[in-house]
């Protein structure tokens, strides 16, 4: 089996002074701090990839930096799943007894060290480059088809999607880490800048310097966190070419990992899912199945994913207001969770959650891993 | 210009002599696009078709915020997904103000060294 026994991570917004590598650094040793670890007793390192300091062979790079020697290591590359796809590595390896300690971190100063104009024009290559790009897309405007076909078929408008922007907030509020904690309201999504329509800026997650670690071991720790389930789905890599934007499949990826951990939705307490724009949170809830078709919003408005509803969703705020670190974006909602289920999520302590379901979405909903982790 | 598959430039070659192509496959008749020399459905060899150039809008959004200044100095400009009648989706920009489920009929214009596929609401344009 595999443990969850360290978690770290930095505060994420604007962070100057740092690179990639040292953010990196701060995550991983208060990830192994939190463990009771010391360097020569990791064995395994799986690192993400940083859009500040793109490299071959970044996991080595980070391991002399950091000063580890392990038997397995190397980058792993999902988009916006890498965390949670790190995090299913991790179990495998563990359990394949290949590790007895593993890292898992990622960091970029993606804000100071490459700026905004430069991440927007790097992140919509992401497109298809001959059939795509030339049109002059965005990842934005990528999830805004996304929502325009959702808002059509379900028959729902842009205040629906606001309301999971004003939850993350009012969610982020109580994280001392998170970028952005003034509480919005609905009315100030819908009046926020437009980026691509139907999502405005406050429907977009920002662009942020940080980072995130976490340690997966052969052996509990006190806190007994298991990655108890994963499983994951990769059906298409570019809009255009998901055969069904109402449709990405999911309920077959969360239904496998949830069988792994042998659980059903009902035992969930607690939700994680990857948010880089609103309307990725009502797809991701409605098909890994914490919401029926067309009604995520609805449930928001009712209080189902608030801090005290039945599934508190991304308790510190997760991408849309924690912030955007790139791969330690996704790996916060991770650290997130752990700590839920851990009892130690300071003032954001849920009333003792036992299971998590965190789910990641890499490219436009074309990645995904999802994972259950409990507490045993 | 330089491409990363060689069906690429035969595809925009056909857009410079306003001709919408794609691939149909040899063996099973399905569509295929982007265009590439194999079905990815069966596996068999493909040839180039040419589209009546009409479809449906699937998907549209406004972008605002464009990925690089050039496109900037023709922001906002409108992106679509359009199924094209043949049975295959493609991404264009569209006319402003185009909706899902509208017919559309494609044109191009010229946007720098490339002739640039652009949907234009069909039936009442002419």
């Amino acid at each position: 089996m595999a443990w969850i026994t360290g978690v770290g991570d930095t505060a994420f917004g604007r962070l100057e002074g740092e690179t990639a590598l040292s953010l990196m650094a701060r995550a991983a040793g208060a990830a192994l701090a939190e463990a009771g670890l010391e360097r020569k007793e990791v064995d395994g390192l799986i690192c993400g990839y940083s859009g500040t300091l793109p490299h071959l062979m970044l996991a080595t790079v980070f391991a002399e930096y950091f000063g580890l020697a392990p038997r397995y290591a190397h980058a792993v590359q999902a988009g916006g799943a890498t965390g949670a796809a790190m995090a299913m590595l991790g179990q495998r390896l563990v359990d394949a007894g290949e590790c007895r300690h593993l890292l898992i971190v990622a960091g970029d100063n993606r804000l100071t060290g490459q700026g905004r104009d430069s991440a927007v024009a790097m992140l919509a290559q992401v497109g298809e480059r001959d059939y795509e790009v030339p049109f002059g897309p965005t990842i934005p405007a990528y999830y805004a088809l996304v929502a325009s076909r959702y808002m059509h078929v379900h028959g729902l408008g842009e205040a629906d999607l606001a309301e999971f922007a004003v939850l993350m907030r009012r969610h982020a509020a109580l994280h001392p880490g998170a970028q952005f904690k003034d509480a919005i309201t609905v009315a100030e999504v819908l009046a926020s800048r437009p980026i691509a329509t139907p999502l405005k800026l406050l429907d977009c997650c920002p662009v942020s310097d940080g980072a995130a670690a976490l340690v997966v071991s052969a052996a509990p720790g006190e806190t007994r966190l298991r990655i108890a389930g994963a499983a994951q789905l990769h059906r298409h890599q570019h809009v255009s070419a998901a055969a069904d934007l109402a449709d990405f499949g999911l309920a077959d990826c969360a239904g496998r990992a949830r069988a792994e951990a042998g659980i059903g939705v009902e035992q969930v307490d607690l939700l994680a899912l990857y948010d880089s724009f609103t309307i990725t949170l009502l797809i991701l809830l409605e098909e890994t199945g914490f919401a029926p078709r067309g009604q995520a919003a609805a449930l928001a408005r009712a209080g189902v994913f608030a801090r005290d509803g039945r599934w508190p969703l991304n308790t510190h705020g997760g991408l849309l207001s924690f912030g955007h670190s790139g791969v330690a974006g996704g790996l916060a909602h991770l650290v997130e969770a752990a700590r839920q289920l851990a009892g130690r999520a300071g003032a954001r302590q849920l009333r003792q959650p036992e299971t998590a379901f965190v789910h990641g979405d890499g490219g436009v909903l074309s990645a995904h891993v999802s994972l259950v982790l409990r507490r045993e | 210009m330089t491409m990363a598959e060689p069906l690429a430039a035969e595809f925009w070659q056909g857009c410079a002599q306003g001709e919408l192509r794609y691939r149909r496959c040899e063996g099973c008749g399905a569509t295929q696009f982007p265009p590439r020399p194999f079905c990815t459905r069966c596996g068999g060899a493909t040839r180039w078709a040419v589209s009546r150039g009409l479809g449906t809008v699937y998907a549209v959004t406004r972008v605002e915020r464009a990925p690089t200044p050039d496109f900037a100095a023709l922001a906002p400009y409108d992106i679509l997904l359009v199924d094209l009648d043949e049975g295959f989706r493609m991404m264009a920009q569209g006319a402003p103000g185009l909706g899902i489920g509208e017919r559309v009929r494609i044109a191009f214009h010229r946007q720098g060294e490339r002739a640039l596929p652009r949907f234009d609401r069909h039936g009442e344009d002419a």
